[in-house]
């Protein structure tokens, strides 16, 4: 077992992005330690996926710095694992589960997939972790939404990240899916005390896990603990209209939001 | 008389040639044909291949070397594919815009060659006895070049083909990548027109990987089968063909087409 360094995994200093005219954040700094849970909540076209973009290496900032372990980000980082939307895999893939999540571990190197002792063992590992030895041999195509996600994730954290990114995880799950696949990052993060950015449009699946809130909106932003950020008055003066937060059997609902009149059936927006 | 197999012993010698050219070929377009399916590509090797045939039949025409024009044509289609179509939508339209113009061209430059009969057909359907010294030694080249670059892009390439976002994430070269790929697919076209033709490409470089990928999804078994179809298909049309005195391509499609319906078959019953 390795000793993890106590340095902050991700440093984001007086960052800006901006598209033209139209800021999407600016001035935030985020400091985010080993273990931290951080939901990332905010409005559609807020800035959440290029937030991930701009850790990843893929966006430019238009202002200040992003660190991951220390180091300015680059493209193509190992220390990070991402876990994009649910978007289902074609029919024809030649692969099977464990080949997705062995691409985790080595996909990027070149040359022919040869199997070795160290990456099926790690693979098994894995499998045991996300309960999906069951699955491993059926073709990705084949796999449930549910499935496919949980394969996801394995496939995240096979390399042991430092960071997780993980983009609406849980959009098009139902449910029971929603909660097996957050527990899931929860647990890899607990083993291998990692940190979690985990972008989302409804906190409720993951409520129980998250230290602290990202919310974007407005050009804006406020940081802190669900309590604190997840107020009516907070989230009035953040989006500058009367909005409601409601709090049912631990559950959150927030009304007021433009968003929110558009799409009735979604508790954020 | 389709078949005449009387004096087959005196016809193996002459066949020697186009049957190894033939094999590179299947090898070649097995394994180029498993990322040709899993990227969704099958109408852009259509494509690809009627400015193949457009480049060469003005190679034909000019006198100069019909594998060199046939490989330029090639490029270009690849390289315009490439470029312009990186989303599949797109992609499919810049193929259907390409494909008759190629077609189109080639048909110009054939129709106002004087030379032989065999070679002008040859470009559209096939020829066996065609394949000299010289041409085989490019086709090895071609081949050779080919597998080697596609061993050493194999697992990035996979990863892209599966998921290019978080590949990317992972450092993996998506878009160079990409490129390298329709080089790869350009030149394995171009190699393919000259002995299958340029209607019938798609059958050495989609159908063994399509009919793999209906009985099996284990990565390197797709590999395998596709290659042995694709042995099969050629080789097993090459052979036939000599006893009919008739163009490759017939029997080449149809046995590559028949494996494929089995495949789909064995899919069915195994449900």
């Amino acid at each position: 077992m390795t000793i993890k360094a106590t340095s902050p995994v991700l440093q984001i200093s007086d960052a800006t992005m901006a598209y033209g005219d139209k800021v999407l954040w600016t001035g935030l700094n985020l400091t985010v330690q080993p273990h931290e849970f951080i939901a990332v909540i905010g409005s559609n076209g807020s800035g959440k996926t290029s937030l991930l973009h701009a850790i990843l290496g893929q966006e430019q900032l238009t202002a200040g710095q992003i660190r991951v372990n220390g180091k300015p980000v680059r493209r193509g980082n190992k220390n990070i694992g991402y876990i994009p939307q649910h978007r289902g895999t074609d029919a024809n893939t030649p692969m099977r589960a464990r080949d997705l999540l062995r691409l985790g571990l080595d996909g990027h190197r070149w040359g022919l997939p040869l199997t070795g002792r160290r990456v099926t063992a790690r693979v098994n590992h894995v499998l045991d972790c996300i309960d999906g030895h069951d699955l491993a041999d059926k073709p990705v195509g084949t796999l449930s939404g549910g499935q496919l996600q949980r394969f996801r994730v394995g496939q995240a954290v096979i390399a042991s990240p430092d960071l997780i990114l993980a983009d609406e995880p849980l959009s098009a799950l139902d449910l029971q899916q929603q909660q097996a696949v957050a527990n899931l990052i929860d647990e890899e993060r607990r083993e291998h005390e990692a940190a979690v950015l985990f972008v989302t449009h409804d906190v409720n699946p993951i409520l129980g896990m998250v230290d602290r809130v990202l919310y974007l909106a407005n050009g804006q932003f406020r940081i802190g603990t669900p309590d604190e950020v997840l107020r009516s008055e907070v989230l009035s003066e953040l989006y500058g209209t009367q909005v409601d937060v409601l709090r049912n059997q631990g559950r959150i609902v927030v009304v007021g939001t433009h968003e929110h009149e558009h799409h009735p059936d979604e508790e954020w927006s | 008389m389709i078949f005449n197999f009387s004096d087959y012993a005196d016809l193996l010698p002459l066949i020697t040639n186009s049957l190894i050219a033939g094999a590179l070929l299947a090898i070649v377009g097995g394994l180029i044909g498993v990322f040709v399916n899993t990227r969704d590509m099958s109408f852009a090797v259509h494509g690809i291949s009627e400015l193949s045939f457009a480049g060469a039949s003005f190679a034909l025409l000019a006198g100069t070397d019909v594998v060199l024009g046939s490989i330029f044509g090639s490029l270009v289609a690849a390289g315009l594919i490439g470029v312009l179509g990186a989303k599949a939508r797109e992609r499919n339209s810049i193929v259907a815009v390409l494909m008759p113009a190629g077609l189109g061209l080639g048909i110009l430059a054939i129709s106002l060659y004087q030379g032989q009969a065999l070679n002008k057909f040859g470009l559209l359907t096939g020829q066996i006895v065609a394949v000299d010294l010289p041409q085989l030694a490019w086709l090895a080249g071609i081949s050779v070049f080919i597998l080697a670059v596609l061993a050493l892009v194999w697992r990035p390439l996979a990863f892209a083909s599966l998921d290019p976002e978080v590949a990317e994430a992972r450092g993996v070269p998506t878009r160079l990548l990409s490129l390298v790929f329709m080089l790869l697919l350009g030149l394995a076209v171009a190699a393919s027109v000259q002995v299958v033709g340029a209607l019938l490409v798609l059958s050495l470089l989609v159908t063994p990987a399509a009919a793999a990928l209906r009985v099996t999804k284990v990565p390197a078994a797709v590999a395998v089968l596709s290659v042995v179809f694709a042995l099969v298909s050629v080789l097993g049309g090459i052979l036939l063909a000599v006893g009919a005195g008739l163009p490759i391509s017939p029997y080449v499609t149809s046995i590559s087409f028949l494996i494929y319906v089995v495949c789909r078959v064995i899919e069915r019953v195994r449900k």
